[in-house]
């Protein structure tokens, strides 16, 4: 499904990714881990191209992100992505924020996309949320809206970019349970997040990085039982005896 | 002082409405075409496009560093030539005052209204744009549907305080003599020699309108705010 090969990225003469090859199967739910600037997120935003890099390919589906020709509107419409400080459009309600995009890129009707978007508000518990405004929600009710409004794409993939990391900690496991069922839903998912205990409950492989390179690409039991390199030892000890 | 008439104002009251509905429509017109054509050069000006961008902000800048009585004269006397000699015309072609004036305040607002929005797109925080890619949205769907919208609202007091400004600058088409709020006053009042009267006159209508709008400004912005 996600192909990324040989990858590599620099900000003027500063390399942010080296050389990061690994791939999402049909199914697959892939933790990317790792110590902050370590290039997760740069990784993670390459896959549809709202990061650019210099070097190697990515290929979703077929379709070759990087490539001059790429309809990239087109590509990035079936991939989900949910950002780690929700980007709902606070000038637009919810129900709006779930319909703009399947109105204006799918070219559903708005009864179609209301349609659409009550049952994904329903599916994240926020049935009755519909007509507020995202400022009015608290920051995991947003992270949810912002999930199904991936969701009402009907993505063959979902891309997150450290969804938990600007909640409080009581909110977290309510964005968590909404990932899990998807995840056992079948989804597609490549998740950048320090959450072990997700990774550990629905991950099928976990990738660490370390300063732009992808040091540990391993299966959950194997990344938990006895990881390879030092550097992810020393990070898993560091981020789980608290 | 004894010998101030202010009858004259009511005398030609209709005429000076006349010319007070002439500077509202090209206050609003240039503010309308102004703001129009200042945010497609504010997104000329971020343009990652470097001859676009640039073009755009020498376009501003000299805008912004000639009085703009000098862009009125300018466009009067010399558009008209310029056109000639483009067309090869016999005589310059005739665009008129009331025309010139139009084209002249849109021109010469945009560069200011580019400013204000440029401000207003960057006060948008990238992540919104980048939301707005991710769901497929293209550059143009992304600017009038997620971007712009907040832009404005957010810059919405500076454009209300620059139509303020607009609508006062539109006095200076009087020296076109054009008949706007001011260029009929200053017609009655050299006609019947009633100076001081007509302009006192004139000073409180500003004032009064100006004041209004500025109060209507602050109003209209606590109701249009975003909560966040």
């Amino acid at each position: 499904m996600i192909e990324i090969r040989n990858i590599s990225k620099w900000y003027g003469s500063f390399r942010v990714l080296t050389d990061c090859s690994t791939s999402v199967a049909k199914g697959e739910v892939v933790v990317v881990c790792g110590p902050s600037g370590s290039g997760k997120s740069t990784l993670i935003k390459c896959v549809n191209g709202l990061e650019t890099f210099q070097q190697g390919e990515v290929v979703v589906s077929g379709v070759s992100v990087g490539a001059k020709g790429t309809d990239l509107p087109k590509l990035r419409a079936r991939i989900g992505m949910v950002f780690q400080n929700f980007e709902l459009f606070p000038h637009l309600s919810v129900m709006e924020n779930l319909t703009l995009a399947q109105v204006r890129v799918l070219g559903r009707t708005v009864e179609e996309a209301t349609a659409k978007g009550a049952a994904l508000l329903e599916r994240v518990g926020l049935a009755a949320q519909a007509p507020k405004f995202p400022g009015q929600l608290s920051g995991g009710q947003q992270q949810r809206v912002a999930i199904a409004r991936a969701l009402a794409m009907d993505p063959i993939a979902m891309l997150f970019d450290e969804p938990t990391s600007a909640l409080d900690p009581e909110m977290i496991n309510e964005v968590l349970d909404v990932m899990v069922d998807l995840a056992k839903d079948g989804m597609t998912m490549m998740v950048v997040t320090h959450e072990m205990g997700f990774a550990r409950k629905v991950a099928h492989r976990v990738l660490f990085m370390d300063k732009g390179e992808i040091v540990e690409d391993a299966p959950k039991e194997d990344f938990f039982g006895r990881p390879r390199s030092e550097r992810a030892q020393q990070f898993l000890s560091k981020i789980l005896h608290h | 002082m004894g010998d101030l008439d202010f009858d004259v104002i009511g005398r030609a009251l209709p005429y000076l409405a006349h010319g007070m509905q002439y500077t509202v429509q090209l206050t609003v017109v240039a503010f309308a075409g102004g703001v129009v054509f200042g945010t497609l050069l504010a997104l000329a000006r971020l343009s990652s496009f470097k001859p676009l961008a640039l073009a755009a902000a020498g376009y501003v800048n000299l805008m912004r560093s000639i009085p703009l009585l000098l862009v009125i004269f300018w466009f009067y006397f010399l558009a008209p030539v310029l056109l000639q000699s483009l067309t090869g015309a016999e005589r310059p072609p005739q665009i008129g005052a009331e025309r010139s004036a139009y084209i002249t305040f849109i021109l010469f607002e945009a560069a200011y209204f580019c400013e204000i929005m440029r401000a207003g797109i960057q006060s948008i925080a990238k992540g919104q744009a980048a939301a707005g890619f991710a769901l497929g949205l293209d550059y143009w769907q992304v600017m009038r549907r997620i971007v712009l919208p907040q832009a404005f609202r957010n810059m919405l007091p500076v454009l209300l305080t620059q139509a303020i400004v607009l609508f006062q600058d539109v006095s200076l088409v009087s020296l076109l003599n054009v008949t706007d709020f001011v260029g009929a006053a200053v017609k009655i009042a050299q006609r019947d020699s009633r100076v001081i009267e007509m302009y006192l006159f004139v000073a409180v209508v500003y004032f009064l309108l100006c004041f209004a709008l500025s109060s209507g400004a602050r109003r209209l912005q606590l109701r249009l705010a975003i909560v966040r």
